[in-house]
């Protein structure tokens, strides 16, 4: 395999707030190759958007990043002043967000603003920007993309301005893309069509891309590998159908299993007992423990990950049987 | 980590973090305390001529009078000691300050939360009205309605409840918009439930807080605009010195070197409503979940 | 077939709402939206007792709308809504207690000022279902059947999860003792692993306790879990209705088709590349919805009669009911 594009080794981001310090990352390791979808997939309070805002530096007071490395092509970003990691963000990394609203200027015509984010990190007469912003919305499924670059924000659609969203975060042909539930908000039609043309442009440039969603059907589709999150930390990694088809952390297999698809209908669901746990009480050891029937005496201390293949878990008593495969 | 888990001690909790909004709001304990009690801890009367000698008038502070006792902060020209005049001043000065704030604040939230529950022909009658008041300053609006309805207690309070709350109202009827919206007045509703009820027991308390904010503010507005409309001797008769006449009183000696006249009871009142503000900058910030950690 | 639930050509319009201000700049010629919308548009249903209805749709299709007519909370602009023959409101205002509703998000649906307990009692004294004496027993017997700690009672929302908190707002429409539930998304704003939980519970109660439900959602595989049935909604119409397995199974309309064949599934097969079945473009403004059938710009089958006329609803099979010109090669498309 040649070398990862992005190789993040325990990062840790904690947030130091007056009730205590909430490790929000607490460990998380991973490698990413050129054109490889990685899908990170957690609940709320996993860590899986902070992990995501880490490798951008994008972590606020009262966070930081206090340990850990993330390699972007050999440079160590952790390392970085702020005004050089501003100048890699957008160009070597970009970050596609939930709320494409948030994102984009509602003042400036889309035009102005990818200008804007070309201008950023290169030098290109204004026609030379122009068919290239217009290239790019063309490529992410705007039709008439020379006519709407003077159109303003509130004249797309939600779908249409996340897909301008996209435009912008790939002007610069970025080595990775991080994207943080950029389909949550959108319908399942509009959703469908931008996962598929995702899937197609990580092909087509080689970019590199961790997804980041709370739906194991959605990061299925489209991912060749997945790290499910758990309390701060990655509890399992792996090629996906692998992974999904053959989970060995409990609590990925009751993910899966939870899922409405894998009971007939009207029948009770498969559910894990309990309730996330709050980060600033966490228990010792394995944080999955006190909802996991497999948990024993053992598991009062913490698991390491372990590897086998390509891919690792951080359980003692690891699922072995195989997942039931839906008819 | 001990958490209070009623709303009013995690408030308190909070509250207490702030040492500088601690201190303020001592001081504005102590001050009401002061005035509450001004009979018992002040050194003389000021209103009992029987007790006051023009033979005193005018004294620098620390001079011993005929009373037999030390004038701490002197004396006033018809020889009143100062520190019990601002003690008796504070006394007026805080109840008009409050029964304002607290009948505008009755007055401004209802109408403020009937025009946002109720919308439509209400909603525009009562906001344009309020609005219409806003671009008024409340000084202007205050010293007409004195001039109009003349001197005396009820007069001043009139004048400043009218002059206020617009404030109130626009603060409720913002609050109450928001809330409207919600899914819980929603549920509520739905239930059924009558609309008066809902009001009462959902509306109004989720409105609290930011009301809450604006009382505070207000209470020291309306000490400051009372100070002002003495000081112009639009306020309340002579018989009833608050704080603004007091400086007023002093007002013709500051140039002549007897400063004290004037300057401590200013002090007093300076002091009292940028307690009240600071205690009420700390509520807002824990309100504003903006700024919360 | 017996209806308990009856929904009788029901529309909602949505007014512009202009304020005098905006009025007066439409009338001097601004660009000011004058137009209504119309959410739900001649909308008739009918519900057997203790039957699961599911509503589907994507956003702005109505669905929630229509819930909220069902529910007696927006009044209809024309048609009615009716309990065992007995309307739901009368004259703008809500007359009846057997609907509740279940709302999407716990975090926004309970007083966050008052206790949870005092939450779910609110209703049941003011109609008279207990007493402020009984209160806290009666409270306690609907906390115990939601899975809730009935010592809870005094605690406020927010020391509670997203799971527990609809927990508490199923308690709180359960304690009215109510006939017709409606559910509005009742699990989107929950964790994975905790909505599984919460589709266990209401799959019990409804059962338990003979309830008819209207379950709104967009995620089709819950839907197709907790329903019996399930009417497709595009643009404030009903398209498709019929048994949740026939619909999903062998769909009537091209939309529901294309709308089954959009949702992401678990691809479980490293070599299988999953193949989305996409809509081309997009939900059009329900401002100035399309002529004749309102899928028709999108639809593969669309022809010259689907934009002149509007497909009246017709029968397919027993139960099922589609409104298309073109549902018969629909079906043999989909049956193929």
């Amino acid at each position: 395999m040649s070398d990862p594009v992005l190789s993040v080794k325990d990062l840790k981001t904690h947030f130091f707030t007056r009730a205590g310090v909430v490790k929000a990352v607490d460990g998380v390791s991973f490698d990413l190759a050129e054109g490889e979808i990685m899908g990170l997939v957690g609940e709320s309070g996993s860590g899986k958007t902070v992990t995501g805002f880490s490798l951008l530096g994008l972590v606020d007071a009262p966070g930081r990043i206090v340990s850990g490395s993330v390699r972007l092509k050999g440079t160590e970003l952790t390392a970085l002043t702020d005004s050089e990691l501003r100048s890699r963000r957008g160009h070597d990394i970009s970050m596609i967000f939930q709320d494409p609203i948030a994102t984009l200027n509602p003042m400036l015509t889309i035009g102005q603003q990818m200008r804007m984010a070309i201008d950023a990190h290169e030098r290109l007469s204004a026609r030379a920007a122009e068919s290239r912003a217009a290239e790019l919305l063309t490529q992410v499924g705007i039709p008439s993309a020379k006519e709407r670059l003077r159109a303003y924000p509130h004249e797309f659609s939600g779908g249409m301005r996340q897909r301008v969203a996209i435009a912008i975060a790939l002007l610069h042909r970025p080595a990775v893309i991080v994207a943080d539930e950029p389909t949550t908000a959108l319908d399942v039609s509009i959703q469908a069509q931008i996962l598929f043309q995702m899937r197609d442009l990580a092909r087509e440039t080689g970019t590199a891309m961790v997804w980041i969603s709370h739906d194991l059907a959605v990061v299925s589709s489209l991912a060749s590998k997945l790290a499910v999150m758990y309390a701060g930390r990655i509890v399992e990694q792996g090629p996906t159908a692998t992974l999904l088809r053959d989970p060995r952390h409990p609590y990925t297999a009751g993910l899966i299993a939870s899922l409405p698809a894998m009971a007939a209908p009207g029948t009770p669901l498969t559910q894990i007992p309990g309730t996330t746990p709050s980060l600033l009480s966490l228990p010792a050891g394995c944080p999955f423990a006190p909802r996991c029937d497999r948990a024993t005496d053992l598991c009062k201390a913490d698991p390491d990950m372990t590897h086998q293949d390509n891919r690792g878990w951080r359980c003692f008593h690891p699922v072995t049987r195989t997942a039931e495969v839906p008819a | 980590m001990k958490t209070a888990s009623t709303p009013l001690g995690r408030f308190w909790a909070e509250f207490r973090e702030n040492k500088v909004a601690v201190v303020a709001l001592v001081v504005v304990i102590l001050m009401m305390l002061l005035a509450l009690f001004a009979a018992f801890v002040s050194p003389q009367n000021p209103y009992d001529m029987a007790n006051l000698s023009l033979m005193d008038s005018r004294r620098p502070p620390g001079f011993v009078g005929s009373g037999g006792y030390t004038h701490l902060l002197g004396t006033d020209p018809q020889g009143r000691d100062l520190l019990s005049a601002i003690f008796y001043g504070l006394r007026i000065s805080i109840q008009i300050g409050l029964a304002a704030g607290i009948v505008s604040l009755s007055l401004g939230t209802t109408l403020g939360i009937l025009a946002a529950y109720i919308g439509g022909r209400v909603e525009t009658l009562i906001m344009r009205a309020v609005d219409l008041q806003l671009s008024f300053p409340a000084i202007l609006l205050a010293l007409v309605i004195v001039a109009m309805l003349g001197q005396g207690k009820a007069q001043l309070i009139g004048a400043l409840v009218a002059a206020q709350y617009a404030y109130f109202a626009r603060t409720a009827y913002g609050a109450a918009k928001a809330e409207r919206g919600k899914d819980y007045i929603e549920a509520a509703l739905a239930t059924p439930m009558s609309g008066r009820l809902v009001v009462l027991r959902h509306l109004l308390p989720n409105c609290t807080p930011p009301l809450i904010v604006v009382a505070t503010v207000q209470i020291a507005n309306s000490i400051s605009l009372e100070a002002t409309l003495s000081f112009l001797g639009l306020g309340l008769p002579v018989t009833e010195p608050s704080l603004g006449m007091l400086i007023s009183n002093g007002f013709p000696y500051m140039m002549s070197g007897r400063y004290w006249i004037s300057f401590y009871p200013g002090v007093a009142l300076i002091i009292l409503i940028v307690a009240i503000n600071l205690v009420g900058d700390q509520i807002r910030d824990q309100f504003n979940p903006r700024l919360r950690k | 077939m017996s209806s308990f639930l009856s929904i009788d050509n029901v529309s909602r319009l949505f007014g512009p709402n202009l304020t005098t201000g905006e009025k007066i700049a439409a009338k001097l010629g601004s660009k000011v939206e004058t137009r209504s919308v119309r959410a739900v548009s001649d909308v008739s249903l009918s519900v057997r007792k203790g039957e699961t209805l599911g509503l589907v749709g994507e956003s702005g299709c109505g669905k929630s709308t229509l819930g909220r007519l069902i529910a007696g909370i927006l009044p209809p602009t024309s048609g009615s809504v009716t309990i065992d023959g007995k309307p739901v409101m009368e004259s703008g205002t809500k007359v009846t207690t057997r609907v509740q509703t279940v709302f999407q998000d716990p975090f926004a649906s309970l007083d966050p000022r008052m206790k949870v307990g005092d939450t779910v009692a609110e209703g049941p004294i003011a109609h008279g279902l207990t007493t402020k004496g009984a209160a806290r027993d009666y409270v306690a017997g609907w906390f115990e059947r939601v899975g809730l700690d009935p010592v809870w009672a005094d605690r406020y929302p927010h020391q509670f999860s997203g799971g527990q908190r609809q927990r508490i707002a199923i308690a709180r429409a359960l304690a009215m003792q109510p006939d017709v539930l409606i559910c509005d998304e009742p699990v989107a704003s929950l964790d994975v692993s905790i909505q599984a939980q919460i589709i266990n519970l209401f799959l019990e109660l409804t059962r338990d306790l003979e309830l008819t439900c209207v379950f709104i959602s967009h995620d089709l595989s819950v839907v197709q879990h907790v329903s019996d049935r399930v009417a497709v909604m595009y643009l404030g119409r009903i398209v498709e209705l019929g048994p949740v397995a026939e619909v999903f199974g062998t769909p009537a309309h091209p939309y529901t088709s294309a709308l089954f064949g959009s949702v992401p599934k678990l691809v479980l097969d490293a070599d299988e590349l999953v193949h989305f079945e996409t809509i081309d473009g997009e939900v059009p403004s329900p401002l100035s919805p399309p002529s004749g059938c309102y899928y028709h710009p999108r639809c593969p089958l669309a022809s010259a009669q689907c934009s002149a006329q509007q497909p009246a609803t017709q029968p397919v099979a027993e139960l099922r009911a589609v409104a298309c010109h073109h549902f018969e090669q629909q079906l043999a498309k989909a049956s193929a």
